[in-house]
């Protein structure tokens, strides 16, 4: 290091600090401004698109701006119905997960047991398995249901198979537990316990404690999982194509029909779900900043 | 005594829907997959699973076979991670170090794209950069730099390009949150101890890592025959003093000692959970290759989903899935032997 050191002093530190204070003031920004401008690209394209006018059956080039896309947006055969199924699928799928994900998150953080460590590790198992493997090994299942003993003599067919709504919610619930784990656990963590001992201490039972301070507390880390929960479920292509069956949601649908036509419907959709997500992010935020800083969230 | 048992148990009743939620559908179908992959017959003439038979045949089998499929997976999911890196790891450091009063805002637009639909921005990348899009015609028809036969969309350029895009934000959050957390004292303390720019040090360290980054991307993509196969060696001499002198230049002038022995080793945890997170969707990806390539690019991933949806033909299948899932392990662990981090799951956090 010292050999370096003196080397900088040869050179001349001043013309390289110069150039170095002005790399980083101006070249990072730079590099930053257009890192942001490439993820958004495709976001405009896709807004842009959905003003075009096809020529052919794919919405692929541009050729004239027309506003008939987004006068009948669902205007397609089948559209309409995947996507109320997305938004289903996401909706129940949602619930449950943050139901089932919340109680693991605050069996982790508040009870030390044995098996916590190994728990811990296991719910990070499916988020590191790609979602090709979750999807194909949930169809394995469900197809085996339908023809493989034991599962053919104690498991009546329907449940499972034919693949549909069910299927897609289970996998759905299924991918989404382990996000719900940690999204509440980070919220949990930074919690102060004085404040339920506080309670009790005033006369509050363990139920009371629960619901009057430790579930006001850890709300916003629910909802933030449950948001979560919601984008992941409603935008998810790879597991609900292996197991949808017959029936579709959006992106199965998009998937489906863009072998043969694609049409500016989809980027209808596309944007007005893009917007929605966005109003609804600038909506929280807003509420967050109004609603100020709980107080008992302790600076890490 | 009854009471202090029964608080015992509280966290294995909170516990126990969830994770029999996750016994039922997770452990139990890659059980049964595995069942699967050692199995013959199909989905119309049924199945004979172990004990009856064991098919090995299935695994040995399709690695001959789909040794291209793997050898594609690896290399673009690869090359893929390394173009995330090198871009997400600017943009991480920019938005936790100079973001300032605009690091939410920034934040908020990395993760933007999710707000839309995977297939729909994979789509968007098919017009921009299709024969017809913006891209072609200004480099084709404006500058002249490509011969007017030339397309992007088939090409292994396109199908890495569609999953750098894809799995950036994946590559930009950890980060994020890795650099942050980095003590701006201990870089205040490495400038008082004389850390300036990195200059010779620098300039090597950067001179290899661009040429070994350029060499790595030209090859992959395949780039190398396409001049001619004469002037492959001609093009990989190219491409990797370009990178040499792009990376030398980067090293020796914009990287700082105190990063490298600081701020960069610290950052390290979140390089190793960053690239896993980006890795991992990139490598089992079929979306990009069948949307932005050719069936020359296809990844194992086109040929699970066609042997599982299309064929049906599930012992194949399951176990190629299985072998694409022992890679992944594979990789992880050696990543972390050479990395050097245990803090695979975060521990407890």
């Amino acid at each position: 290091m010292t050999a370096a050191g003196s080397n900088v002093a040869v050179v001349g530190p001043t013309a390289g600090r110069r150039v170095g204070a002005f790399a980083e003031r101006w070249l990072l920004k730079l590099f930053t401004v257009a890192a942001i401008g490439y993820l958004l690209v495709p976001i405009l394209v896709m807004i842009v698109f959905s003003f075009n006018k096809p020529e052919g059956k794919f919405n692929f080039v541009w050729a004239e701006f027309s506003l008939d896309a987004w006068a009948a947006p669902l205007n397609r055969p089948g559209l309409s119905d995947a996507l109320w199924t997305s938004i289903l699928v996401a909706i129940v799928g949602t619930f449950f997960a943050t139901i089932l994900g919340t109680l693991i998150a605050l069996a982790l953080v508040r009870y030390r047991f044995r098996g916590r460590n190994a728990t811990n590790l296991f719910i990070f198992v499916p988020m590191a398995t790609p979602e090709i493997v979750l999807g194909a090994s949930l169809l394995t299942i469900f197809v085996s249901t339908a023809t493989l003993e034991p599962f053919k003599s104690i498991i009546p067919s329907g449940i499972f198979y034919p693949l549909g709504l069910p299927t897609i919610i289970i996998a759905h619930v299924m991918f989404n537990i382990s996000y719900v784990v940690v999204t509440v656990k980070a919220r949990i963590q930074g919690f102060d316990r004085h404040l339920e001992e506080a309670a009790m201490d005033l006369g509050a039972n363990e139920w009371t404690t629960f619901w009057k301070i430790t579930f006001p507390l850890i709300r916003p880390g629910i909802v933030a999982a449950a948001l979560l929960a919601f984008s992941l479920s409603i935008d998810d292509f790879i597991v609900t194509n292996f197991t949808s069956g017959l029936v579709n949601t959006f992106p199965v649908w998009v998937w489906g029909t863009i072998r043969n036509n694609l049409p500016p419907q989809v980027h209808v959709i596309g944007t007005a779900i893009f917007l929605i997500a966005v109003g609804g992010v600038a909506i929280a935020t807003w509420l967050q900043s109004r609603g100020g800083r709980t107080v008992a969230m302790r600076p890490r | 005594m009854a009471l202090l048992r029964s608080r015992r148990a509280i966290p294995y009743l909170l516990m126990a829907p969830g994770l029999l939620w996750l016994l039922l559908f997770f452990v139990i179908p890659n059980v049964q997959m595995l069942v699967f992959s050692l199995s013959e017959g199909t989905l119309r003439t049924g199945f004979t699973t172990p004990p009856d038979v064991w098919d090995i045949e299935n695994y040995t089998g399709s690695i001959s076979k789909f040794s291209g499929n793997f050898s594609n997976s690896i290399v673009y999911g690869g090359l893929a991670t390394i173009l995330c890196f090198l871009i997400g790891y600017p943009l991480a450091y920019a938005i936790a170090f100079k973001g300032g009063r605009w690091k939410n805002l920034l934040l908020f637009l990395v993760i933007a794209p999710f707000f839309t639909s995977f297939l729909i921005r994979t789509i968007s990348w098919k017009i921009i950069l299709g024969n017809d899009g913006p891209v072609l015609a200004i480099a084709r028809d404006v500058l002249h730099l490509v011969p007017a036969n030339f397309s992007i969309i088939g090409s292994p350029l396109a199908v890495v390009g569609g999953l750098t895009y894809q799995f950036l934000p994946f590559m930009v959050l950890p980060l994020y949150v890795s650099i942050e957390k980095v003590d701006r004292r201990l870089i205040e303390a490495a400038q008082d101890l004389y850390a300036g720019p990195w200059r010779r040090g620098g300039m090597i360290a950067g001179a290899l890592f661009g040429a070994f980054a350029l060499i790595a991307l030209q090859v992959g993509l395949g780039y190398g025959a396409f001049i001619g196969e004469d002037a492959a060696p001609a093009a990989v001499a190219a491409a990797a003093l370009v990178g040499a002198l792009v990376g030398g230049l980067v090293g020796a002038f914009l990287i700082s000692q105190s990063f490298i022995r600081v701020t960069f080793p610290l950052s390290l945890p979140g390089v190793f959970a960053a690239s896993i997170l980006t890795f991992i969707p990139a490598i089992g990806d079929y979306v990009n290759p069948q949307l932005l390539g050719s069936p020359k690019t296809q990844m194992v991933g086109n040929v699970i989903q066609g042997r599982f949806l299309d064929q049906n033909d599930y012992p194949i299948a399951a176990a190629l899935a299985f072998l694409l899932m022992a890679g992944i392990l594979l990789a992880i662990f050696l990543y972390a032997k050479l990395l050097g981090t245990e803090e695979l799951t975060g521990g407890t956090a």
